[in-house]
């Protein structure tokens, strides 16, 4: 029996609308827009806006600025990504064996960073981080190494950025893993101990395979998220010093909302979105042509 | 010499797990610790972990001096009033998707998974604009409305409810129930741990946001949170105990928040990977 259509407005209708207004329609518009000149001067009168074809793209090629951004946001994804995945599995498997003790108590503690916020909890980083007085310094002191000035040095920022990230995101993927770790079944490891296989073998060969379509989704969300780093490098560093630290998602608030060049803002921001989805694809390729 | 081995692999395992919760706590540890420092203990060196003369100082500038109760308050009406909407509305529309039958249906629900994959700088600057041009921006309006919406909300319900028996519903409605009752006395009470997982999962997620927040709230009076701590982050640079004051005030709800509903947290990610 179809339901009536009246019940369906009501209860599709108002999510549905508001869908439509704030996500659907703009992601459009942001294509339109990326080949305008909005700027500044449009702000007040939309009409002022004139359409530039691709100029904004062929701009952005030739935009050391934005190949730096982009650079950076890659740095930043090729090595926190594996740290991360490295981190986290490690972690739930050592809290998943059954002779651990505290579980539970592991468990919140490694979450914990997750559910912090990212803008309050970058300010006492940046303290921690400081070159005089920070603990991270004070801790290297002990050992007699002298720590480097990490978010005023282009060679060290980055890196502390990454620390920042990893830090916050081990907690989500460690839940991930552990569920997957939960979901391969014993009488593997048992078959594979029967034959006397290490431990090595039985990760590489039972743990690993088993937990493909885990390391799927964490790295697919890695790679979504790491990409649109901004709010570390906007509180740690502000994109600096000496841009080592833009970031893409950095450098289009940048130009949207700083110059106000939204055409060329959502140029940046249609490019972030190309890159994201051929590299999710891509990925979802390779991985499918593994098996 | 089997025992002995084990013994070794406990303690180097428990050693390993207990290092790297350190690593996770410190910082939050040491937060605390600053915000209740006087300002000449924070340039002491080597650190010192409990400050030698407690102060509360740093808390009562924040709300006497810098009005910090405003951005709290602005945080507290925005976060509640997104998870409210956003409950409310994937419940709804959940609810629509799993159960009724029309035309069009599976095809408009692809639609919405399919933005789900899109990120959220894609749609900032049309939203601005739009906003801009309804004059919305430094309104709590503005900060609610665009981001009451969320794909993934009403996934997760669709998902949740489909999963409760027709029979239920079919037997209501021969008693001559109508789709709103049904909704209210039999869906809703349902989808209990489902409603308590969006809300705990939206109200974290925009009490974190901030790029939204720092476009939207441009006047100091409609700031949340976030917005007011990186603002105070660049106005009081030298000030540091205060920043940590700020940041406590921040953290500590949603810490708090964290341990009273861990269960569904953990729940919420190990089922589907649910992100803020």
């Amino acid at each position: 029996m179809k339901t009536r259509f009246v019940w369906i407005l009501v209860f599709i209708g108002p999510a549905l609308a508001a869908m439509f207004i704030f996500l659907i329609i703009p992601i459009f518009a942001s294509f339109l827009l990326s080949v305008t000149d909005f700027n500044v001067f449009s702000l007040t009168d939309w009409s002022r806006a004139n359409y530039v074809g691709i100029d904004n793209f062929r701009d952005l090629l030739s935009d050391p600025l934005f190949w730096r951004s982009l650079l950076n946001t890659v740095y930043c994804l090729v090595v926190a990504m594996p740290l991360t995945v490295m981190i986290s599995l490690g972690i739930a498997m050592l809290i998943n064996r059954e002779r651990t003790l505290f579980k539970g108590l592991f468990r919140v503690i490694y979450f914990l960073p997750f559910v912090t916020n990212t803008v309050a909890i970058a300010v006492v980083w940046g303290w921690i981080l400081n070159m005089h007085y920070g603990l991270l310094n004070w801790f290297l002191g002990l050992f007699g190494i002298s720590g480097p000035n990490w978010l005023g040095d282009p060679t060290f920022a980055m890196p502390s950025i990454i620390m920042l990230v990893v830090w916050k995101a081990i907690g989500y993927n460690m839940i991930l893993f552990m569920a997957g770790l939960q979901n391969i079944p014993d009488f593997l490891y048992e078959a594979a101990e029967l034959d006397g296989a290490s431990s090595w073998q039985k990760f590489i060969h039972i743990t690993l395979p088993m937990l493909r379509p885990t390391m799927l989704f964490v790295t697919t969300m890695m790679i979504i998220g790491y990409l649109q780093l901004f709010e570390e490098p906007y509180m740690l560093t502000g994109g600096g010093p000496l841009n080592s630290t833009l970031s893409v998602v950095l450098y289009l608030y940048r130009q949207g909302f700083r110059f106000f060049e939204l055409g060329y803002a959502s140029a940046i921001a249609v490019a972030l979105f190309l890159i994201i989805i051929t590299i999710t694809l891509v990925r979802m390729r390779l991985t499918r042509h593994s098996y | 010499m089997i025992e002995r081995r084990s013994i070794f692999k406990e303690v180097a395992v428990h050693g390993a797990l207990i290092v790297g919760a350190l690593a996770m706590i410190i910082p939050f540890v040491w937060m605390v610790s600053t915000s209740f420092k006087l300002p000449k203990e924070i340039f002491v060196f080597p650190p010192t972990w409990i400050p030698s003369e407690p102060t509360i100082k740093n808390y009562v500038d924040l709300f006497r001096n810098l009005d910090f109760a405003r951005p709290f308050l602005n945080t507290v009406i925005v976060s509640g009033s997104i998870t409210f909407l956003s409950v409310l509305f994937s419940s709804m529309a959940g609810y629509a998707f799993a159960k009724f039958r029309f035309r069009g249906r599976d095809a408009l629900f692809m639609l919405i998974l399919a933005t789900i994959m899109v990120p959220g700088q894609m749609t900032i600057i049309p939203v601005f604009l739009m906003l801009r041009h309804l004059g919305l921006i430094n309104t709590y309006s503005g900060l609610i409305i665009p981001a009451m919406v969320s794909a993934f909300n009403v996934f997760f319900m669709r998902q949740f409810i489909i999963t409760i028996p027709d029979d239920l519903l079919e037997a209501a409605k021969m008693d001559g129930a109508r789709e709103g009752f049904l909704y209210f006395k039999i869906i809703l009470p349902l989808s209990g741990p489902a409603l308590s997982t969006i809300a705990i999962f939206t109200f974290t997620g925009s009490w974190n946001s901030f790029l939204w927040p720092l476009i939207i709230a441009q006047d100091e009076r409609m700031y949340t949170l976030p917005v007011a701590i990186s603002v105070l982050a660049g106005q009081y640079g030298e000030n540091i105990a205060i920043q940590m004051a700020g940041s406590c005030i921040v953290i500590a709800p949603i810490l708090v928040f964290f341990i009273f509903a861990q269960r569904y947290f953990i729940k919420g990610i190990s089922l589907t990977g649910m992100k803020f």
